[in-house]
């Protein structure tokens, strides 16, 4: 084991603060509850100006100093991160907001914000003298897992339930990881790897690499942030599944604050998006509890975040409520609306989750919940090819004609020949 | 209900009390009553699976066989002979 910079203290709990050393662990002994890696800010304090950020490189390590690897060697990278924050004027122009912002993490290496969490337990993992990269996935996970065991020379070791997209699993074979499909639930093959992740000397990326892990989802929001000019939004949307993620922002925007990187003023609300199919964190928030009761058979083409018990739900719904946000679930018809949508107003081709993300912010602003100057951000976490099965009926594909002028004048698709003369040549006449 | 032989699968993170052995055998005919002659003989279990209240922790999740109990009858859910009963902390994942 290579000793810890000054920066980080080392693990502890996020339910009942008990520290732990630094390890691949992931489960407080006292209480069962997430280990965090917890880090001495005066320590990272000098580190993270705005100055060294904007200096660093154009991937999520230039926020390195909060994240938990420090090593001669580079830590293992695709470039990810640093992804477009996109100003959504013709979405937001449709749901009343002039200050809508999408931050497309789908143009991440593997098309998911997986690949930040992923940077982040593969570095540490191969420091540590780990083999193995492991996962449970719901698909996006194994993509990045597979692809970043590659890129570092581990061996990666990807399981999966049987019936994920196909969409899904081609892109993560074409690595060559081992492969493991598992006749079940998400939830199910979680509980495999967990006792697997005991008996095997194994990194599991969501398991007992995970306060490593999730700790790269932070620089999403971090990012966010930078890229509005060191202000924080009104409010962020994001899906939620297990909630790992969800709880990361909030612990972003902490660290933001308390190092006096944003200009000051209120944090953001917390929405999270789930769907109705599997919606335990957003019935929970409806029910005005923080008791998660678990989905035992989730039903939603949002595979990738249909998890039924999800393990940091009740944080969500906690942190959800003091931020003053919502946990809020949609059908699976809002879902493929918002793909849609998402598409043809802004040209962002995104997965189901993403669909929930869109959904969840249309369904919101519909009903008036923002002033017309919110600055909104939503988080679109995976690429529409992914998914791309779930519109299938929905696309318009039109019969073959000839390759003839005559026929395409003919056919007129879609109202184009009058439509498609520019404003200027118009007036010219 | 009568108490019957099963299996406990131990998660590392509680085999300290356990002197690192991952399974142990109990009787026990429900859930809750094999919880209890666990802590009995290895003391330290229920004060980390349960709540003050009694409930059993949020982040405990518990397999009788394969299936989570609180899809059964929870902590009353019966055992049968040569259950197993997994003890597994709740994991992270999707999106």
């Amino acid at each position: 084991m290579t000793t810890a910079p000054a920066r980080i203290v080392g693990l502890r709990c996020r339910a009942c603060g008990r520290g732990a050393p630094l390890g691949p662990t992931h489960v407080c002994e006292l209480c069962f509850g997430p280990l965090e890696v917890a880090y001495d800010y005066t320590e990272v304090a000098p580190l993270a100006t705005r100055a060294a950020i904007e200096a660093g490189p154009t991937s999520m390590w230039r926020y390195r100093m909060l994240l938990p690897y420090e090593a001669e060697e580079a830590p293992v990278s695709l470039g990810e991160g640093l992804t477009p924050l996109v100003h959504a004027e013709r979405l937001g122009e449709q749901l009343g907001l002039r200050r809508l912002y999408l931050k497309n993490d789908s143009q991440n290496p593997t098309n998911s914000f997986k690949d930040r969490v992923v940077s982040v337990a593969a570095s540490w993992a191969r420091q540590q003298g780990f083999q193995v990269l492991a996962c449970a996935s719901t698909g996006n996970l194994a993509n990045a897992v597979a692809a970043y065991a590659a890129r570092s020379g581990l061996r990666g070791l990807v399981v999966i339930p049987d019936d994920l997209e196909p969409g899904k699993v081609a892109p993560t074979a074409v690595f060559d990881p081992v492969m493991v499909r598992v006749r079940g639930t998400y939830d199910d093959v979680n509980r495999l790897c967990s006792e697997l992740a005991d008996r095997m000397p194994w990194g599991f990326c969501n398991i007992n690499l995970r306060p490593f892990y999730s700790e790269g989802s932070k620089t999403l929001t971090f990012e966010t942030c930078e890229q509005l000019g060191w202000r924080m939004p009104d409010e962020i949307v994001i899906p939620v599944a297990s909630g790992c993620q969800f709880v990361k922002h909030a612990k972003a925007l902490d660290e933001l604050r308390q190092l006096e990187l944003v200009e000051p003023g209120r944090p953001p609300r917390l929405t999270g998006a789930q769907a109705r199919g599997c919606a335990p964190v957003a019935t929970a928030f409806e029910r005005g509890e923080t008791h998660i009761v678990p989905v035992r058979e989730p039903r939603t083409v949002a595979r990738s975040i249909a998890i039924g018990n999800p393990s940091d739900g009740s944080d969500v719904v906690r942190l959800a409520r003091a931020s003053g946000g919502v946990v809020t679930a949609v059908e699976e018809e809002e879902i493929l609306e918002g793909i849609e949508l998402l598409a043809r107003t802004e040209g962002i081709f995104t997965e189901t989750a993403g669909g929930v993300t869109v959904a969840v912010l249309a369904r919101l602003a519909r009903q008036g919940r923002w002033s017309r100057d919110a600055t909104v951000v939503a988080y679109i976490t995976g690429h529409g090819l992914k998914t791309v099965g779930a519109l299938e009926g929905r696309t318009r594909v039109p019969e073959p004609i000839p390759a003839r002028l005559r026929a395409v004048l003919a056919a007129d698709p879609g109202g184009l020949l009058e439509a498609g003369q520019p404003a200027a040549r118009r007036a010219a006449g | 209900m009568r108490p019957v032989p099963v299996t406990v699968r131990v998660p590392g993170p509680l085999r300290s009390l356990t002197g690192g052995a991952p399974e142990v055998e109990i009787d026990g005919g429900t859930v809750a009553e094999a919880l209890t002659r666990l802590d009995g003989r290895y003391p330290g279990f229920a004060a980390r699976l349960y709540e003050t209240d009694g409930q059993l922790k949020p982040f405990v999740t518990l397999y009788r066989n394969d299936e989570d109990i609180r899809f059964a009858d929870g902590l009353g859910t019966p055992l049968a002979d040569g259950d197993e009963l997994s003890i597994v902390p709740a994991v992270a994942g999707g999106v």
